[in-house]
């Protein structure tokens, strides 16, 4: 896969390419700031971006910047934001202009991260589990009709989770993950939908409205 | 804590009142308009002897002039009587010294005799009932004493409130700006503090956090290449683990010393986070503009740390969080529907934020609850 990188910690970007290597990707381009990942992502037609959200020159967020400016240009490409934090206010302005947001933390467990890249790549859409859990304290109303199980199913969902992985994670068999989801659905007031990656915008955009 | 002055000894229990050194100081500066009185009173009186009623008055006029320097720094040093706080700040124009002089000389001395003679005159005539000639007898003698007794702990309150009152009176007079740079130095100081968790925030953020976010990747990288279930295998596990807990310290940390979200998105976004991070639902109702950072900031703060109380401490189902903005004035409700009953301590740093911004901040808190903070800061 060739794989742009925008990082602009020196340390950090250079275990990043050595990590994408080892795992077989090509890192065409691995940056510093925002303008230099436009550039590059303009010329060489990755098949993912990954970038930082915070870089100079003002430090704040120019990687979500950059990623708006990107998936505006180029509706289909797929970014991964990495940031320190999760903070809900970036979380909904990044799911308008990228398909990953992952805590910087989840590099270190490597071959989760790697799988991430693979599914963002491949147009899927993964969203921190810290993000997913801070999104559901928030228990709005229509949330509170869901029953705890309910709950966890909705979390792993929102994490892009598919329905077997779910039903490993929570050793219930898929059949009655299924039913589930069919009844977060339908309590939530969503269509029922085949589609993952939209099955997650949409409880997101729910969650966030 | 420590009393500063006369008026802020008024605030204590009556008994400790009457027993400390403050109605005596206070006495001491109020007697001590004897003394220009006294000069006063005779100079007229000389001046009198030789001049018609125009001529006394331009005489006094021009002497009091003369002596303006003298009052001043005569004013200055019975300041120290009953207040502790040295006089700052610049020095007053001559003129207005010279005004501030004539104010003391035609009224203020002549009342602050006139206020001991009222609070005591009573009180030692009652005391001095047994020694008077007016035939009462031993008995009603000793009851005028035991009143007169008691009377004499009540005057010790005018005299101590008017000599505060004269002194804080006095200090504004010749340190009009004492108080203003007291507040200014205090909110420099608060935007000193910004500047430094910024910078403390920003090298956390460059330094430690990417060097364990490298470290952790190597750590998972070096676990790869090892056997599972190997001991070397287990020994890097837990130094991953350690890594990964140690992030999260991190950027915990971080958070608490100035939220990236808050320098990035403004007050509305970094309070939606913050009430997303409660343990207790809080519903958030704010909409308001970028403003100043120091007011972002304390703000904010203010917020947060309010919510964390609701968390510790109001056994709260629900809490929210509302705010307006009408281009003058930023106005913030935190509220809950706990068991109430919230103090808000003096020395809190909620209440000195607030303080530094010239903003109010109200708190209603019966036992049963709800608990409501408000805070009105001034923006413009």
């Amino acid at each position: 896969m060739r794989v742009i990188l925008a990082e602009d910690s020196v340390l950090l970007r250079e275990g990043l390419v050595g990590l994408l290597e080892r795992f077989g990707h090509t890192v065409v381009a691995a940056v510093g700031d925002a303008p230099a990942l436009i550039e590059a992502a303009t010329e060489q037609a990755p098949d993912i971006v990954i970038t930082d959200v915070r870089m100079p020159p003002s430090f704040s967020d120019e990687g979500l910047r950059a990623a708006l400016a990107l998936r505006a240009e180029q509706p289909g490409l797929p970014v991964l934001v990495l940031s320190q934090y999760v903070e809900q206010t970036y979380a909904t302005e990044f799911l308008s202009s990228a398909t990953g947001y992952l805590l910087k933390d989840r590099v270190g467990e490597v071959a989760e991260f790697i799988e991430a890249i693979g599914k963002v790549a491949g147009g899927g859409t993964v969203v921190d589990p810290e993000v997913v859990r801070q999104l559901l304290t928030k228990r709005r109303a229509p949330l509170q009709r869901l029953t705890p199980r309910e709950r966890e199913v909705l979390a792993l969902m929102a994490e892009g989770r598919s329905n077997s992985a779910i039903s490993r994670a929570l050793t219930i068999t898929e059949a009655a993950v299924a039913k589930h989801i069919a009844n977060i659905l339908s309590k939530l007031d969503l269509p029922p939908d085949q589609d993952d990656h939209r099955r997650v915008l949409a409880v997101l955009a729910f969650l966030n409205t | 804590m420590t009393v500063r002055g006369a008026l802020e000894a008024l605030t204590y229990n009556p008994l400790r009142f009457t027993r400390s050194r403050w109605p005596w100081r206070s006495l001491a500066y109020l007697l001590a308009s004897a003394v220009p009185a006294a000069l006063a009173a005779g100079a007229v009186w000389l001046i009198s002897r030789w001049l018609d009623p125009l001529g006394v008055a331009l005489a006094c006029l021009t002497l009091i002039v003369l002596l303006t320097p003298a009052v001043t720094a005569f004013e200055r040093w019975r300041i120290g009587l009953v207040d502790r706080d040295p006089l700052r700040g610049r020095t007053v124009p001559f003129w207005w010294q010279v005004s501030n002089a004539f104010v003391i000389s035609y009224a203020l001395w002549w009342i602050d005799l006139g206020v001991v003679l009222l609070s005591l005159g009573l009180p030692a005539m009652l005391l001095t009932a047994p020694l008077q000639p007016s035939g009462t007898g031993p008995v009603s003698s000793s009851l005028l004493f035991g009143a007169g007794l008691v009377l004499i702990s009540i005057a010790a309150y005018p005299i101590t409130a008017w000599a505060g009152a004269r002194a804080a009176m006095t200090r504004s007079i010749l340190c009009p700006d004492d108080a203003g740079e007291v507040r200014r130095s205090r909110a420099r100081l608060v935007d000193a503090f910004e500047v430094e968790r910024r910078r403390i925030e920003r090298d956390l953020h460059d330094g430690a956090q990417q060097r364990l976010v490298a470290l952790s990747m190597n750590l998972g990288v070096a676990k790869l290449t090892l056997e599972p279930g190997s001991e070397a295998h287990k020994a890097v596990e837990a130094a991953h683990e350690q890594a990964r807990l140690a992030l999260q310290e991190v950027r915990e940390l971080i958070r608490g010393v100035h939220p990236q979200v808050l320098a990035g998105r403004g007050l509305s976004a970094a309070v939606q986070d913050a009430a997303g991070r409660s343990p207790i639902p809080i519903e958030v109702e704010l909409t308001v503009p970028r403003l100043p950072e120091a007011i972002e900031a304390n703000a904010y703060y203010v917020v947060a740390e309010a919510l964390a109380n609701i968390a510790k401490h109001s056994k709260a189902k629900r809490g929210w969080v509302t705010g307006t903005y009408d281009g003058r004035t930023l106005r913030l409700e935190v509220g809950d529907d706990g068991v109430g009953g919230a103090i808000l301590k003096d020395r809190s740093g909620v209440a000195d934020r607030v303080a530094t911004l010239d903003g109010v901040l109200r708190l209603s808190s019966p036992a049963g609850g709800p608990t409501r903070l408000a805070v009105e800061i001034p923006c413009a």
